[in-house]
């Protein structure tokens, strides 16, 4: 069962990290570093059912820094997209990455 | 007195320093958003009188005081009980005196900056001391929970400082960088911690130590735990190959913080790397897994970004490149991962927060507190005609390369000796090559400044130097020279900080991987 958990965590994570390397518009990038911390809160879940509660804390945390970070990070894109009325990074030219 | 962990009361007293710096930001954050200090917003670009917003960035500079008072408190406590998440002990305290330090200095360099630009004064400021608060839970952290707030607590705050400017298109475009490479670094710290978690059963850093020592826990989730964390710390202080966010937020952030947070982030990312990879990953065992991915990542920053700042234009960019390159000589301490090596690293940090925030203040002096003549070209002759401005830039490009006589040569001498103890003579000697190399790029800096000839005249007119950023480059220069010259005393001190902070695995191995 665990280990079951675990490789679909992996997986997941692995996703989302592909995601943000392939996709270039700055929402869908950012919602594949959410799928991300959410692989994580799996791992921890499933890993909590051996190792007790101390992991199901950490899910809490994770929440609720991803939601802080997604307030602040959305903000960010609306003041991008303000300037560039587009959010898709490659357009992003004045920087040279 | 004697902090009881068992009780819960003195957990308050054990983080005030940090609860200081939350509640007065708060304050300055609902204090900035009254109509008084709306005023701000209406001053006329060009004049340099002190605004109302002024206001707020003393009472900032305030309450680091008052943090830093209660921090000095803390060095008289005592803690029993040494599983709590919260370290008392002088790693902490010693991290804690760079960060309000550093802090301390963005503040008083801001001043123009903030007038100049009509940023919301409270907001900036609060910002800062959030993002101080965040750095100073990292350095106290013993638990990756404590380690995970604080990193996140002090990113989104210099996430949201780093796009602080919204008329500003670079900075909008710096903050979302920032923010996308940044938060998909946390993914891979965090994946790292879950797996520390599977493997050990804790996220307590003494007790994964202890378990670890014990020969206990999986070393293949283990060593993939120690990549992902390595990945996620090497974001935070910009190791090559991890730094395409690096010269980009440098370049596009508000000027003033820039300057703080290429100091302070990165002390903040370092510090908490040693307390985790020292005393949870300290054991023989296991340091002979990350040592090898510490000094490749090493090498491979200090040989990178000296030759990438070797080819910069723009002034912002070649100190991003230089702080990247400060980046490997500080993972080089890491790499030794003993005593000597530690202290190193916190005198190095200490001088590094110094020369940096004193080389960014002529910065923007220079390009008269708002983002223009950044190139390093609009330095030619600066010294004949501002020479105190010039004499003082060259101090701190001198103990940036480290010059003998700065505090940066001798920060670098203890680096190597670190060095030297473990056996990593191949680090040592790119460590110093790359020294080398660093002089051309500092060094022209100088060259321009002094030797070049100007084509126009009057062109340093308009520079001013603010009351404040004044005090802020006097005490850096002063204590990069007094380091310099007498460095005794704050490595003693350093030195003295290491102590009781837990085992250390360093020294065995020696050879290179």
């Amino acid at each position: 069962m665990i280990t079951e958990a675990l490789v679909l965590s992996a997986m997941i994570f692995v996703l989302g990290t592909f995601g943000v390397l392939v996709r270039r518009n700055a929402i869908i990038m950012f919602l594949c570093i959410e799928l991300q911390l959410n692989a994580v809160n799996l791992a921890f879940i499933a890993f909590s059912r051996l190792m007790g509660i101390d992991g199901q804390v950490f899910v809490f945390f994770v929440m609720t820094v991803a939601a802080a970070e997604a307030a602040v990070g959305l903000a960010i894109i609306i003041s991008v997209f303000r300037h560039y009325e587009t959010v898709n990074v490659d357009n992003f030219k004045l920087l040279r990455w | 007195m004697i902090i009881d962990f068992s009780r819960q009361l003195h957990y308050v007293w054990a983080l005030l320093p940090e609860i200081i710096l939350c509640v007065s930001g708060m304050v300055i954050l609902v204090v900035g958003v009254t109509g008084k200090y709306r005023e701000a917003h209406l001053a006329v670009e060009g004049e340099l009188e002190p605004g109302r917003s002024d206001d707020l960035g003393w009472l900032a500079l305030l309450s680091l005081l008052a943090a830093a008072v209660a921090n000095a408190w803390l060095y008289g406590v005592t803690e029993v009980g040494v599983n709590s998440m919260i370290a008392v002990d002088r790693f902490r305290l010693f991290s804690n005196w760079i960060f309000l330090l550093a802090a301390v200095l963005g503040i008083l360099i801001s001043f123009a900056y903030v007038y100049r630009q009509r940023l919301q004064a409270g907001e900036f400021y609060a910002l800062i001391l959030f993002a101080t608060a965040g750095m100073m839970f990292m350095a106290g952290a013993r638990d990756l929970i404590v380690v995970f707030l604080g990193l996140e607590v002090m990113s989104i705050a210099v996430y949201a400082l780093t796009a602080f400017n919204r008329r500003d298109r670079k900075s909008a475009e710096a903050g979302l960088k920032y923010f996308l490479l940044g938060a998909f670094s946390t993914g891979f710290l965090l994946y790292g911690i879950a797996l520390v978690y599977g493997a050990t059963g804790s996220t307590n850093v003494a007790v994964i130590g202890e378990i670890i020592s014990s020969g206990e826990g999986s070393r293949s989730l283990l060593s993939a735990a120690i990549a992902l964390l390595t990945i996620g710390f090497a974001f935070k202080v910009s190791a090559i190959p991890f730094h395409m966010w690096t010269p980009d937020v440098y370049e596009g952030a508000p000027a003033p913080v820039t300057a703080w947070m290429s100091a302070a982030v990165k002390a903040a990312g370092f510090v908490a790397f040693l307390r985790v990879f020292m005393v949870g990953f300290g054991d023989h065992s296991i340091y002979a897994l990350w040592y090898p991915i510490l000094w490749w990542l090493a090498a491979i920053t200090m040989v990178g970004a000296n030759l990438i700042a070797l080819v910069q234009t723009n002034i912002k960019r070649m100190l991003a490149y230089s702080s990247i390159a400060h980046a490997g000589y500080l993972l080089v301490a890491i790499a030794a991962a003993n005593e000597t090596a530690a202290a190193g690293m916190l005198f190095y940090l200490l001088v590094y927060t110094l020369m940096n925030i004193g080389a960014f203040a002529i910065v923007m002096s220079v390009s008269h507190h708002s983002e223009e003549r950044l190139y390093i070209d609009d330095y030619v002759g600066l010294g004949w005609s501002q020479p105190l401005l010039g004499v003082l830039l060259t101090v701190f490009l001198l103990s940036l390369a480290g010059f003998p006589g700065t505090g940066g040569f001798m920060g670098k001498i203890y680096l190597l000796l670190g060095a030297a103890e473990s056996d990593l003579w191949t680090l040592s000697v790119i460590l110093v090559l790359t020294t080398v190399v660093s002089y051309w790029y500092y060094l022209r800096i100088a060259w321009v400044m002094w030797m070049k000839n100007p084509e126009v005249t009057g062109q340093y007119d308009r520079i001013t130097v603010p009351l404040p950023m004044r005090f802020a480059l006097l005490v850096s220069v002063g204590l990069i020279l007094y380091i310099g010259i007498l460095p005794s005393g704050a490595l003693e001190f350093a030195r003295a900080s290491i102590e009781g902070l837990g085992t250390f695995g360093g020294g065995l191995l020696g050879q290179a991987p």
